[in-house]
């Protein structure tokens, strides 16, 4: 690397520019529209310099949107407050229910283990809309339909294999004998499974755990279907800007902007731990 | 009754898909209050495994494993009073050098003065005390080694296990740690077991050492007695550096005794005298036998047996000679320097009663004579 030519830096100077302007330019975009009018957004051709607008975040917060066709109510802060309620509430329980199956599976070779590790992890390759039609029907039949409770449920199809997955490669990862040891010292196996296997994977769960509310929180199609409006997160709750005078680009674009900044701050941290947790292994004897 | 008893002991480990492998095959073995025990032998042949039953992390899958008087193979290692110290060291990343070692102090509810008086004892010993608040991940592997070692040394406990307790360690701290260790161990009177598949080290620091190869213990006694009486093939051609001389020799009845020859210049009488029963039957009745010869009983200068040098090297305090008899290899080690070159023909002295000899088998059925 120390060597290379000035033309190969050039090279990867630009190709490097050229990704990053091709994937940060839409969101630079959305940014920019959210500040504008929808009258602004649709000029043609658009331009770079208008006078900045907060008139969209305020639509949104205060949850009155006037349009051609009169005064209508948003709720959007409540979708906010939805997404935050079931991506955290699905992620707390797939943290409770994958991270001691993680270490199972981590630690003892047992019948159908692999194989039900691996069915764990097929839920992600189903398509959501697969496993819909007859979820929404037994959803009816449980009473499960539009609840918090059901949506959570759902959710660890996203959110479980993802936590059992990661984890169970951290704890991997962790010398059974660091356990062996503690075990020796007087302690019993969920002592060293509590005091010793999961602060050391620490890193890892959180990383697995900020990665899985990411996910939960960009779901759309599963909340879609089984939530009616009060239950709807941000991600179903943008619907609601498709009015009947018109689609509502401005308002669009401040709901994503505000739907995004905690997922794209919580990446930000989440990419440290990420890097914390994988420089785990030099820590091993 | 002896502090540690282990009686039949069998390991199979079994996975789907996959022949059993059968790790420790009816292990027998006793260990005295005090003594200092080496599992000795090749990667693979069970001797881990066998600590590791002992420390309770691997079930046994046949046998009774008893400490002092009390059956433990059932118990959860918690509760087994053995303290050990890993191959991989396998200390808590979060914790300081002193903090691990006084981790293992925390169920015995010592005073924090207590607790860090003998914290730095240990420490001193295995010469660590002056990284005693490192974090183990700044130390070197062989300080992480010691550090392993003094967190299961400053246990009270009533069997203390070393998985390759010095393997990292400089030669030169590894000679003046096993002095110190084996003199803790000897004033406490401690018991301990510790895998090696290094002889100096056996020898060095064990009152008795365990030869295992294949999952089967082959002998259990003093370093000396594995050297003088090998009871099989496998340990005489395993003990001892370099190890015995081994030549297959035809067997002739001769009086009443036995002659033993390779070849015309290699040839020995066995007087029947020094053969008991079973091994003069096993003579009478076999063609060929396994004999073996210690490299420091053979004389050389003089002697009957003519070989060819194919090397002769001082290493600073006894000569090693090697040469081809016969079409065997033959190593004498003496402790003068000789003139010899390799090609040069060399007479080697070997005396009938510094054989041994071994039945079809692979048992020793004469031993030489020691002296």
């Amino acid at each position: 690397m120390e060597h290379e030519s000035l033309a190969g830096r050039i090279f990867r100077g630009a190709a490097l520019t050229l990704i990053l302007v091709f994937f940060m330019f839409p969101i630079v975009w959305i940014l920019l529209m959210s500040f504008q009018t929808n009258e602004q957004i649709l000029r043609i051709p658009p331009r770079i310099l208008f006078e900045p607008t907060l008139a969209n975040y305020e639509a949104l917060i205060s949850g009155q949107l006037r349009t051609a066709a009169g005064n209508l109510e948003i709720t959007f802060m409540r979708n906010l407050w939805n997404s935050f309620v079931l991506s955290s509430g699905a992620v707390v329980l797939a943290l409770l229910l994958g991270v001691p199956a993680a270490y199972a599976f981590a630690r003892f070779k047992f019948r159908l283990g692999e194989t039900i590790a691996f069915t764990l992890l097929s839920f992600r390759f189903a398509p959501p809309l697969l496993v819909l039609l007859p979820l929404s029907l037994y959803y009816q039949e449980l009473g499960l339909n539009d609840t918090y409770v059901g949506i959570v449920w759902v959710y660890q199809l996203i959110a479980l294999p993802l936590i059992l997955w990661i984890v169970r490669g951290y704890f991997e990862d962790i010398s059974p004998d660091i356990e062996h040891a503690y075990r020796l010292a007087g302690h019993s196996w969920s002592e060293a499974f509590t005091r010793i296997a999961v602060p050391l994977a620490g890193p890892g769960i959180a990383a697995a755990g900020l990665l899985s509310f990411i996910f939960c929180w960009n779901n759309f199609i599963f909340a879609l279907i089984l939530a009616s409006a009060d239950k709807q997160p941000v991600t179903v709750g943008a619907l609601a800007f498709v009015t009947a005078s018109g689609i509502q680009y401005g308002q669009i674009a401040a709901a994503i902007v505000l739907s995004v900044t905690p997922t794209l701050l919580l990446a930000l941290y989440a990419q440290r731990y990420l890097v914390e947790g994988l420089s785990l292994g030099a820590v091993k004897g | 009754m002896g502090m540690l008893e282990l009686r039949s002991i069998d390991k199979v480990y079994r996975s789907r898909g996959r022949p059993a492998v059968h790790a420790v095959r009816s292990l027998d073995m006793a260990v005295e209050k005090g003594e200092i025990v080496a599992l000795l032998g090749s990667s693979g042949c069970g001797k881990t495994s066998t600590l590791r039953m002992i420390a309770g992390f691997e079930s046994v899958t046949a046998g009774s494993i008893a400490l002092r008087g009390r059956r433990i193979d059932e118990l959860p290692p918690a509760r087994r009073k053995v303290a050990m110290a890993f191959e991989g060291y396998s200390l808590y990343p979060p914790l300081t050098v002193r903090e691990n070692i006084a981790f293992a102090l925390k169920s015995q509810q010592l005073s924090r003065s207590e607790v860090s008086r003998r914290v730095e004892a240990i420490a001193r010993l295995v010469e660590i005390d002056d990284i005693l608040e490192s974090y183990p991940r700044v130390i070197s592997g062989g300080q992480q080694q010691r550090v392993s070692l003094a967190r299961a040394l400053v246990r009270d406990a009533d069997l203390y296990l070393l998985d390759e307790p010095m393997g990292q360690l400089e030669p030169q701290l590894r000679a003046v740690l096993r002095g110190r260790i084996k003199s803790l161990l000897a004033e406490r009177e401690m018991t301990a077991i510790f895998v090696t598949h290094d002889q100096t080290e056996a020898s060095a620091l064990a009152d008795r050492i365990v030869v295992m190869e294949d999952g089967v213990l082959q002998q259990f006694a003093s370093e000396k007695e594995l050297k003088e009486r090998p009871a099989n093939l496998f340990v005489a051609s395993f003990i001892g550096e370099p190890p015995m001389n081994l030549l297959e020799m035809e067997v002739k009845q001769a009086g009443s005794g036995f002659r033993l020859s390779a070849g015309p210049d290699v040839a020995f009488d066995i007087s029947g005298d020094g053969l008991d029963q079973a091994a003069r039957g096993v003579l009478a009745a076999v063609p060929r036998v396994q004999v073996g010869i210690r490299p420091q009983r053979i004389g050389v200068g003089e002697g009957a047996v003519r070989v060819r040098i194919g090397s002769n090297q001082w290493l600073g305090d006894q000569s090693h000679i090697a040469g081809e008899c016969a079409g065997y290899l033959l190593i004498a080690v003496i402790p003068n320097r000789i003139a010899a070159r390799p090609g040069d023909v060399v007479q080697f002295a070997i005396a009938p009663r510094h054989l041994n000899i071994f039945g079809p088998d692979g048992v020793c059925i004469r031993h030489a004579e020691v002296s």
